[in-house]
Parts: C-alpha cells; structure tokens; sequence
C-alpha cells in the first residue's frame, strides 16, 4: 500500500471512526469520575464541576470485590480445565490414528458450527439435576464444555506443524506417555496455549448467559452479572454504575498495556494468523 | 536410562534406524508410536456431559411440556404448534432475519476498510489502531450497560450539545431502538472483525502492489484487483462470525431494550430466554432454540460450500 499521494478519504474515514469510538469511551470516564449531583445538572459529555472518586469507593463498598473474585475463580478454574483436557485430546488427535481419535476431531469440529447457546434450557435442567445450581460449578462446568472445541482446533492444528521426528525418537526412548505429554507436547505447545487460554479467559470472563441462567444469589455472582444488577440496585447513582463498568475493564486494559500483541492474538485467536 | 533431555539431543541422523529396531521395548508388547486414547477422556466428557448430551436434551425437551421447576411431561407437537401459530415467534423471526442483514450490511464493509486503513504502517494510523481497539476491553454487559446510559433521553446524548437530531428516544421508541441496537452491536464488534482484515492485508505480499503500480494500477483499483481476491478466506472466516454470531446476540440487546418496546427488538434468542425463563414454557422455548441451532448449522454449512471449503480449518491451517 505504498503509494506517494496520502489518501484523504481514507485518512477521514479513519477520524470519524475515531470520533464515534472515542465519544462513549470518553463518556464513561468522564462519568464515572462525577459528582453524584452533577449527573443531573449537566451536559453529560462536558468536563465535571470537579473530579472525585467517590463513585468508585461506593462500587467498592458494595461487594464488587467479592464478584471480582467470583470471575477470577470461575475463569482461572474455567481456563485451567479446558487447556489441559484439550491439550491431551488435541495430542491424541494428531498422534493417534485410531477411530476414537477421528471420532472426537469430527466431533469437536462440529461443535464449533453449532451455536451451542441454544442449549441452556438443558443445561439449567442438568445443573439442577446435579444440585450445583446457584454454585460456581454450574458456570465452570458447561464454560468448559462450550470452550473445547475452539480450543481442540487451534491447539491441534499447532501440533500437526511438530516435526514426527520429534515424537517418533522419544518413543523410542521408551518414554512413557505422560512423560512424552510433559516434556515435549507441553512446552512445544506453549505459544498456542498462550494465545488459546487469553480467548478462553476472555469468553467466559464476559460470559453474561449462563451466571443469568444458572445462578442467583449474590454470594456466587460474577462481574458481567454485577454490572446489571448494579444498575438495577444504583438506580439514579449511574456515575457508580460507570465506575464499575471502568472496575470490569481494568484486567483486560492491564493485560492490553502489558501484552498488547499477545492480546490482540488471544482476541482472534485461531481466525487471523 | 537416557536423561528426559531435548528430544533433538539423540539426533545422530545415521545411526537412528539400527537402535530403533534393535532397542527391544520391554514395557510392552511392540514399540508403541501412538499416544493412548484414554487421554482424550477428559476432553469428551465434558463435551459430552455438558454440550451433546443438551444438544440431544433440547430436542426431546421440545416435545415435552415443563414450566422449568416440576417433572416434564410428554406433550407430543404441542410446542410445535404454539411456537408456528404464535405471531410473536413469527416476529421474532423476521426480525432476527432482518438484523443480521441489517448488521452484516454495516459491518462488513466498514471492518473492511477499517482495517485497510489499520494495516498501512503510517505513524497516525498505528496511534489510531491501539485507540480503535478500546470496546474489545469491555465485556457485552458492560457495553450495554453504557450505553443505555449514554442514549437516555432524559440524562443521556440526548441534551449534549443542544443538537435536536440527538434528542431521541434511541431505546424507548419502537421505530429507532432496533437501529439503535444495530449501532451498538456495530460499535462493539466491528473492532475485532477490523483487526482480523488488518491482519489478512499484512499477509499479501509487497510486491504484488509493486507490480500493480507498475502496471499502473490506481488504488482503488489495487484494492478490487489485490486486496479484495486475497483476503479470500478473511472474508469467509470474517463473515461466517458475523452471520452466525448474529444468532447469538443476546447479552447486548437484553440489556438495552429487553426485546422492547412491546416485541419491537424481540429478536430470536431473546424470544427463546424470555418464552424459557420468563414465561416458563420451556416447550416452547425449546422448539426456538432447535430453531436457533438448525440455522446456524445450515448458515454454516452454505458459507462453507460458497467459499468452497472449511473457512475455518483452512485459515486457521494458515492461508
């Protein structure tokens, strides 16, 4: 794209989308740092009377750290179980020859076609079949299940780039399975678990559907579902609304400054290499 | 007893073959080269448990007549029949249909160019990028939770800059919520859908431009002749996203209008979870969510058989 004349209608449509992103960022910031009487008086995108952060202290008064550890359990549990089943399902796949081995791929294949979403009304069924309703279980378990597909297809398709030879000498060391799983899969594996375990944590930090569904006491609630019921129980105070919203954000923004190219891939994941 | 060292460590090349056969494998009977398939237990029964064994349970469940708390009752084509003569369902179909023409319209074309314009390695537009990236750090509820205070018509847009275009009801009036909801739906995904053009367009190689240049070719015409044909399996990948992620919009839109005002943003998924969780006729609302599934399988398998292959598979076998 290199060409001597700058492009002008690319460099305004580049602003406007610059402006219509930017304005309900900036009103968020802008808001979460108003005073509570402010809200009403103003022009809801000028700077406030004064800075404060008083709505951030009243999310914090109001349990935010008990929700924020709640998706910190639900998602390190969540990521741990789906990379390590899918790891082992995904080195069998590329290993194995079996019709086990080709039933799962295609399996595991056609999970990612369906919208698996559609399936909540069993899933609420099962989960209070399994009395883990209203437990963190109930968001762990079928997260997990929703995830190994995606996870099985990029994992595998970084495996099949291993050299044979690699696997072939170390069976002929006689190395045992879960030896050749610790000390060649997993490490050679490791850029792709990187990438597959930020979009894993991404979906189920975000998930909004099954902490809906499947849980309802405060005790067991997650981020995503402590945003709506904050607006529910804050009602007029939407600057400590804002000011959650900005809380929720804040691991992901972390992980952003700190990594952004590993973010960016973990984000698309498989879709763009 | 070898050390677990660098597998790479026994590399003498010509010597490889005559150890291999001579070493006996004591363990076992032959020299085993294939893992065993017990280590893909894990993997299938949680995918069993907890996604095939719904995806069976929600087509018997739509036989069956259940308000969500007592035992199911066998209820034959009950559900069927509500869910066909029900002209809110019907609705619901039509605007599902229409949303995610209505959002691929937007989206597609605008994540195209946007990322056209994020791949060119001008200093602005690598400041731009890292700015366009800021929705992707806030999670659906989040989005929709801002937004719903950003488009109040009383405290919101509405009275920024005295602008009588801004003084709308966005989601409280039936004819402009489900635009709205367009917008937002637009403003919350077109960022990744961008980032993954951007990444396509990085991946065409320099000199086919530089041979385009010479042949004269402007830059819209590149664009058409270069861009477009080799970002083939983007689009397809990138569409098929789109598409079928448009059946699934849930979090965003229950949390703006919760399908209103009246049915006016009813659309499929949300008619399922309220008919399910709201009404308690989990007959019915099983009946939609077979719906929901069947049109996502035949949307996928028609852009797989458009595109010729499995989108998916080949972009991620690194097209």
């Amino acid at each position: 794209m290199r060409t001597r004349n700058p492009n002008i209608l690319g460099g305004a449509l580049g602003f406007a989308w610059l402006l219509v992103i930017l304005v309900p960022i900036y009103y968020i910031v802008i808001t979460s740092v108003r005073p509570r009487e402010d809200y009403f008086s103003s022009n809801p995108l000028s700077l406030p009377s004064e800075f404060t952060l008083e709505p951030f202290w009243f999310v914090l008064q109001n349990d935010f750290l008990r929700y924020f550890t709640n998706s910190v359990i639900v998602t390190v549990v969540t990521v741990l179980a789906v990379v390590i089943s899918s790891l082992l399902a995904s080195y069998v796949i590329v290993r194995s020859r079996t019709r086990l081995a080709r039933f799962s791929q295609k399996l595991f294949l056609m999970g990612i076609a369906i919208p698996l979403q559609a399936t909540i009304i069993p899933i609420y069924y099962l989960i209070v079949q399994l009395g883990l309703y209203d437990t963190l279980w109930a968001l762990i378990l079928p997260s997990v299940a929703f995830a190994i597909p995606v996870t099985v297809l990029i994992l595998t398709n970084f495996l099949r780039d291993v050299p044979k030879e690699l696997y072939e000498s170390m069976t002929v060391d006689g190395a045992s399975d879960w030896r050749m799983f610790r000390s060649l899969v997993l490490p050679l594996a490791k850029p792709a678990v990187v990438t597959v375990g930020i979009y894993d944590a991404l979906q189920v930090w975000n998930g909004f559907l099954f902490p809906l569904v499947l849980t309802q006491s405060s005790e067991v609630r997650v981020l995503p579902l402590s945003l709506w019921a904050y607006q529910g129980e804050f009602t007029v105070n939407i600057p400590a609304v804002l000011a959650a919203v900005m809380l929720s954000a804040l691991p992901i923004l972390v992980l952003y400054i700190a990594g952004r190219r590993q973010l960016i891939s973990g984000l698309t994941a498989g879709f763009s290499k | 007893m070898t050390a677990p060292q660098a597998p790479a460590a026994s590399a003498p090349q010509e010597n490889q073959e005559p150890p291999r056969a001579a070493r006996p494998t004591r363990r076992r009977g032959g020299l085993r080269t294939a893992p065993s398939n017990w280590l893909l237990a894990p993997a299938l029964s949680f995918f069993g448990v907890f996604a095939v064994l719904p995806l069976l349970g929600v087509v018997v469940l739509s036989f069956f007549a259940w308000d969500g708390l007592g035992t199911p009752t066998f209820a034959g084509l009950d559900a069927w029949f509500t869910v066909f003569q029900d002209p809110v369902t019907l609705n619901a179909m039509k605007l599902t249909l229409l949303m995610t023409l209505l959002c691929y319209a937007v989206q597609f074309p605008l994540s195209l160019l946007l990322g056209a314009f994020m791949a060119g390695h001008q200093r602005y537009r690598e400041v731009f990028s890292v700015l366009y990236f800021l929705p992707l750090l806030f999670s659906a509820a989040a989005v929709g939770i801002a937004f719903k205070a950003l488009l109040d018509p009383n405290f919101g847009i509405s009275r920024a800059f005295g602008l009588d275009i801004l003084k709308q009801d966005w989601l409280g009036s039936s004819n402009l919520a489900f635009y709205t909801l367009i917008m937002v739906i637009s403003w919350s995904f077109v960022p990744f859908h961008s980032l993954l053009y951007q990444a396509g367009i990085r991946q065409i190689p320099a000199s086919m431009y530089e041979a385009a240049t010479l042949d004269g070719a402007g830059r819209v015409r590149q664009f058409f002749s270069v861009t477009l044909p080799q970002l083939k399996y983007t689009i397809v990948t990138s569409s098929t996203l789109m598409l079928v992620g448009s059946l699934t919009y849930f979090d965003l839109i229950f949390i703006l209008t919760g399908g209103g005002p009246g049915n006016a943003t009813r659309v499929l998924p949300l008619d399922m979870y309220l008919t399910g969780f709201r009404s308690y006729q989990m007959g019915p609302a099983s009946v939609l969510a077979v719906i929901l599934i069947l049109v996502g399988v035949l949307m996928s398998l028609g852009l797989n058989k458009v595109s010729g292959s499995d989108a998916m598979e080949s972009q991620m076998e690194g097209a």
